[in-house]
């Protein structure tokens, strides 16, 4: 078990997600970083879709109530055990009575911490994470606050040190033109790729919300409600796109100019209010690609951490 | 028939998707594909829209192409759902506290709250999907005399099991949360309900009638 000392702004325990549930209109909710939870993870030998934390604000300090080893990886949020600097993207132990502190992001948006054993809270509709909007799932249904005290799966008796490289953040974002794409303009079809959108303050967990030049159809058109999913880009009459994440409702109405390709979510998920993105049009050949290759780096990793 | 479009959604979602307008015999034939694609298990999610129908895989394993071939030639043979395998009826307290904007879809259809109740609660209502809250179903079948469209400044706090009109159609909050839609009714059958399985009380393809239980 551990406990929560300072909650930050948006703590949340995350797994990979609610899987099928989406006619019931039940949303995926989950890690927007599942690359670097499951990484997190893997790090400390639980399975690649245990529960963590997804830490988006700090200050954020926890209290371990038994020794273990832990993870952070994702946004490097200037962490210490104890006062003692420690590295993203290691695994280190700690000690029954020893305080992890995350002060802040340095660079990108949100840090994912794995513990041993991973976070114990009861799977709700088949998962763990946090369903924010919904209020079920993690812990209780919320984000977490002061003085919560996280159940944590049994311990594991050892392990080595051992670290992952990070991957490199770029704000350039992949994607694939969306099914009403050419219903826009000409003009709005070239400045969906040329301009460098910015992240407004509105984004959270259920979609990342651009501002730049208004992306207009060459008609009104009423759309049919259709389901939407992670990574689509839709744009409401106002002209100004909407990346859709993992808390996003099931279905939509609005026109779907674009899709991130899986492989680069996790970028927008890193992306800060203020900061900028780029898409870059791709083909379905190369996000297939980009996620074998994904998939191919974490059987690398695991081949390096484990020998298997 | 003809017009159905299919499409792949990204990597990991293919799309089958009627033209306008959305009709009950177009989604017939949609609830029982989804039931029949549910039972084959390359595919994770099956979701009905309107006229359109989702479903999404495992890219790693599965061929787009596939399943874009898989999906059309399933769909020139699909038949139309049986009707309404399920009646569920609904007790809803109209007005008052309960639904607070029915003096103002009585303003707006000209019509008595009372007719309003009464051609509310007299019509019957068919899920075609469920989408927005775990739970919410959007329903057609309002009588088009009752269309109002949704409000102009949205209710930061619309109470669980409260009814309302979002232009042509009628749909239920099966939980406490912001809303836009407006309110005419409320009733207290839970419509989500996490020990239950499935949780969401109305599917794609019920029948739903209103019974008004109280008056204003």
């Amino acid at each position: 078990m551990f406990e929560i000392i300072r909650a930050g702004i948006q703590t949340t325990v995350q797994d990979l997600g609610r899987i099928g549930l989406r006619h019931l209109g039940i949303a995926q909710a989950g890690a927007l970083d599942q690359p670097a939870l499951m990484l997190a993870n893997r790090l400390v030998n639980n399975p690649a879709g245990a529960a963590g934390l997804e830490i988006a604000m700090g200050p954020v300090e926890i209290c371990f109530h038994r020794s273990g080893w832990l993870a952070l990886t994702g946004a490097d949020f200037e962490a210490t055990l104890d006062g003692q600097p420690i590295w993203p993207g290691w695994r280190l132990p700690y000690q029954c009575g020893q305080r992890l502190l995350l002060k802040g992001p340095r660079s990108g948006m949100r840090a994912y911490l794995a513990v041993d054993g991973g976070i114990d809270v009861p799977q709700v509709l088949g998962a763990r994470a946090t369903d924010l909007r919904a209020r079920f799932g993690g812990f209780v249904g919320r984000a977490l606050q002061a003085g919560d005290r996280l159940p944590q799966g049994p311990a594991i008796a050892h392990l080595d040190r051992c670290g992952a490289w990070a991957r490199p953040w770029s704000p350039v974002v992949r994607a694939l033109p969306g099914p009403e794409y050419a219903a826009f303009r000409a003009e709005a079809q070239q400045r969906f790729w040329q301009t460098s959108w910015l992240v407004s303050p509105q984004s959270d967990r259920m979609g990342y919300r651009l501002s730049g030049p208004a992306l207009l159809l060459t008609e009104h058109r009423e759309m049919l409600s259709h389901a939407v999913l992670p990574g689509v880009v839709q744009v409401p009459p106002n002209g100004q796109p909407i990346v859709l994440l993992a808390d996003a409702q099931t279905t939509g109405g609005f026109p779907r100019i674009a899709s991130v390709i899986e492989a680069d979510l996790w970028k927008i998920a890193q992306a800060r209010p203020g900061q900028r993105l780029h898409f870059v049009e791709t083909t379905l050949e190369t996000a297939l690609q980009a996620l074998k290759q994904q998939q191919y780096e974490r059987n690398r990793f695991e081949w390096s951490a484990y020998g298997r | 028939m003809v017009d159905t479009r299919f499409y792949l959604l990204g990597e990991r979602a293919a799309v089958l998707e009627s033209p306008a307008p959305a009709n009950l015999v177009c989604q017939r034939r949609i609830w029982w594909l989804a039931a029949q694609l549910r039972r084959q298990s390359i595919f994770i999610d099956v979701v009905p829209g309107m006229n359109n129908l989702t479903v999404t895989f495992d890219p790693q394993t599965q061929s787009g192409d596939d399943i874009l071939a898989d999906l059309q030639g399933q769909w020139l043979t699909a038949e139309a759902a049986a009707p309404a395998p399920h009646i569920i009826e609904l007790p809803v307290c109209y007005g008052g506290e309960d639904g607070p904007d029915l003096p103002e879809v009585a303003r707006h259809t000209g019509l008595s709250q009372k007719a309003v109740i009464e051609q509310h609660s007299q019509a019957a209502y068919t899920v075609f999907f469920l989408g927005f809250r775990p739970g919410f179903a959007y329903m057609g079948g309002l009588p088009p005399a009752l269309a109002t469209p949704r409000r102009n400044e949205p209710r930061l706090m619309v109470r669980a099991g409260s009814i309302g009109i979002g232009g042509a159609q009628t749909g239920i909050y099966p939980a406490n949360c912001p809303g836009g839609w407006q309110l005419i009714g409320r009733t207290h059958t839970p419509l989500f309900d996490l020990e239950r399985d499935p949780p969401s009380l109305l599917l794609p393809g019920d029948q739903v009638r209103f019974i008004q239980v109280c008056h204003v």
